[in-house]
């Protein structure tokens, strides 16, 4: 956008200061609040909780922000700010007294009046710039004006001076919330749009299915990129709280830490370390596999690491979990006594699609949990559509990974087509893990196995899941013999196996003990023959050196002989 | 409707309250206006209280009063609200629930 000088009554679109209301996500959705000095006008039905946005508006800006308020209430309207407070825990009155908010009633009865000639509506701006004065109030709340249009019949003048009132507004830098009634075809009854052109939000409320839902778009928002879609919201004794959709979408960084699944052998099925942080896992499976136990003991690993954890739990209640649980071996109610968990238990048929993704995104960011189990989701499948649901759980998926949180779900599937229904949510889901029922020579087991996991190599065998007073324990099935053994035919396999091992030892022992039997054996008739070799060695060298003293002995005896005969030859020798 | 006679209209006291916010020409053509009403046909038993907003925003308040000018039969009772310059004197009277002479 250009950013040149332009006359200052015309919008500079680029920097238009917000006013931030104070109300949980509606800030967020509008990038910062309402424009700053300027009218939003509110419309919707009747009972769409315009008045309680208004009201909360005045009363977080008060409280909040320092900026005292003034609500001028047209009709009934006074009542009902003062009840809306109340509800909220605040007392207005006090309130008034501190000089942080006025509320003025005002009342226009159309018998008591005969018009009689030209006038203006300078009293209203009279009364209205008297309280702003009063208190230095910085937001204003007209609530509702089209109850002018009851009390005077001269449209012309009326419009005029609705025009002068919202320059007015402008000029002393209020922000002010106008709100208007929902007109047939159009947006407000009276046109109200008209001269309320900045910010314009409509409030929705609609009965689907014997569900309500209450919804929040924002229709216009001069000079900002907001958020064209509708935002579920929904009003508690906390005040509104929308839900702002993540238009996000996947741009939430990942994590490489990893969590541990809370069974040490299902961790080492998850390439040696379990869950990755921020990831979405899917336990699966037919009724009564155990799926709710891997939610806990999950929650239970989580909070003895000092983690905060989050139950949402859709079919049984919070006790009746806690008992379940501690007959296997995990406590939850130690940690949901000192605080680390949350049980928070509810019917999906209670409301909507929208109101429960919008609670659980309140309780999310009120409990700040480093792990959420949401069990079961099989439930929305019963409150909306398939369609429906996917696009829920993707937004919830997407606002649990923005915030790094581990949430596991669990989900029912229903025998037969085991991996059908689930088919519609796999796909947002990064670990998927499914139970199911082995039924074999008579008896029905339970097997885990890993259907898939994004980004880590990941077992593909199928373990026998175990519940056990000391936790859910993964064996090994065993495929002895080209065979698939779980139950107690598996250990009825494994003690023959065992049978088998220990014959198998003996066995050897006694295969080790005969060598080394005939070991000694031989050794023994080794020496014995070397004592005869080495005897008869001792007989041949004797003989040799017989035969050597023989040898010498004839020599001598010749040579003597030859001297005692004088003999020529032996002289002849001995002088030549 | 209440019915008057002429012998009770002239016994009560009527008493008026003009609301005006500054002195403008609309402001002063209902004062003048009024001034003339009730001197032709209350004579002797009115009252006109003028209120200026600009002076006094709070007395706004207590009459309800958003339109300018804005005429207030405060007596007799019930209250009546008239509200313009009092141009139209037919409609004035009826306001005002006067029978005209």
């Amino acid at each position: 956008m250009p950013k040149t000088k332009r006359a200052h009554d015309l919008t500079d679109l680029s920097s238009l200061a917000k006013c931030p209301t104070g109300i949980q996500g509606l800030d967020e959705i509008t990038n910062g609040g309402l424009p700053r000095g300027r009218p939003t006008l509110v419309c919707g039905a009747a009972g769409c909780g315009k008045t309680m946005l208004a009201m909360e508006f005045v009363l977080r800006g008060a409280l909040t922000y320092g900026e005292p308020g003034v609500v001028m209430a047209f009709e009934e309207n006074a009542k009902e700010f003062a009840t809306n407070f109340a509800s909220l825990g605040y007392n207005l009155n006090a309130l008034v007294a501190k000089k942080k908010i006025i509320l003025d009633n005002v009342s226009i009865e159309r018998s008591e009046i005969e018009e009689t000639g030209e006038y203006d509506l300078e009293g209203l701006f009279v009364r209205l710039g008297h309280a702003i004065d009063t208190i230095g109030a910085k937001r204003v709340v007209l609530d509702t004006i089209e109850a002018l249009f009851a009390g005077f019949s001269n449209i012309s003048i009326l419009r005029a001076e609705l025009r002068r009132l919202f320059r007015w507004l402008k000029d002393r830098g209020m922000t002010a919330i106008i709100t208007g009634e929902r007109g047939e075809g159009t947006l407000t009854r009276h046109g109200l749009e008209e001269y309320v052109a900045d910010c314009v939000i409509v409030l929705d409320h609609r009965v689907d299915q014997q569900t309500s839902t209450r919804r929040m778009r924002i229709l216009k928002y001069r000079g900002t990129a907001h958020g064209t879609n509708e935002y579920p919201f929904l009003i508690d004794e906390e005040g509104i709280t929308v839900l702002p959709v993540t238009s996000v979408g996947l741009a939430h960084a990942v994590s490489e830490k990893r969590v541990s699944s809370g069974i040490p052998r299902l961790d080492s099925m998850l390439g040696r370390k379990g869950y990755y942080q921020g990831s979405s896992v899917l336990v699966s499976g037919t009724s009564g596999t155990g799926k709710s136990s891997v939610a806990a003991a999950f929650a239970h690993a989580a909070c003895e690491r000092g983690e905060r954890c989050l139950i949402f739990a859709f079919e049984e209640s919070p006790h009746q979990i806690i008992r379940n649980m501690r007959s296997i071996g995990y406590d939850l109610g130690q940690w949901v006594k000192n605080g680390r968990l949350k049980i928070h238990a509810t019917r999906p048929s209670y409301s909507g699609l929208e109101t429960h993704l919008a609670r659980m995104h309140k309780q999310i960011a009120e409990f700040k949990p480093a792990v959420v189990v949401i069990d079961p989701i099989t439930n929305f499948i019963a409150v909306g559509q398939e369609d429906e649901v996917k696009a829920m759980l993707m937004r919830l998926i997407d606002m649990l990974k923005t915030q790094d949180i581990t949430t596991l779900f669990t989900n029912l599937t229903r025998g037969v087509q085991l991996e059908h229904t689930d088919a519609a949510i796999s796909s947002l889901m990064d670990t998927w893990i499914l139970l199911r029922d082995i039924e074999t020579a008579g008896e029905r087991n339970r097997g885990i196995y890993v259907l898939k996991s994004r980004g880590m190599a990941h077992s593909n065998q199928i373990r026998e899941f175990i519940l056990t007073s000391r936790g859910i324990e993964l064996r090994d099935v065993s495929l002895l013999g080209g065979g698939f053994y779980v139950g107690t035919s598996r250990v009825e396999k494994e003690s023959q196996e065992r049978a088998a091992e220990v014959a198998r030892k003996l066995e050897l022992a006694r295969a080790e003990q005969a060598i080394r039997r005939k070991k000694v054996l031989l050794e023994g008739q080794i020496a014995a023959l070397k004592v005869e070799l080495d005897s008869e060695e001792d007989n041949y060298r004797r003989l040799l050196s017989e035969q050597a003293n023989h040898a010498r002995r004839d020599a001598l005896d010749l040579a003597e002989l030859a001297e005692a005969r004088k003999s020529d030859s032996a002289r002849r020798k001995t002088e030549g | 409707m209440n019915q008057k006679t002429v012998e009770q209209t002239e016994a009560e006291q009527w008493n008026l309250r003009l609301y005006v916010a500054g002195q403008t020409p609309r402001s002063v053509a209902a004062f003048a206006n009024l001034k003339k009403i009730c001197e032709e046909h209350l004579k002797g038993q009115y009252t006109i209280e003028v209120i200026d907003l600009l002076k006094n925003p709070i007395l706004a308040k207590g009459d309800q009063i958003l339109a300018i000018p804005t005429l207030v039969r405060k007596l007799p009772r019930p209250v009546r609200k008239i509200i313009g310059d009092l141009s139209n004197t037919e409609r004035v009277l009826v306001g005002l629930d006067l029978r005209p002479m």
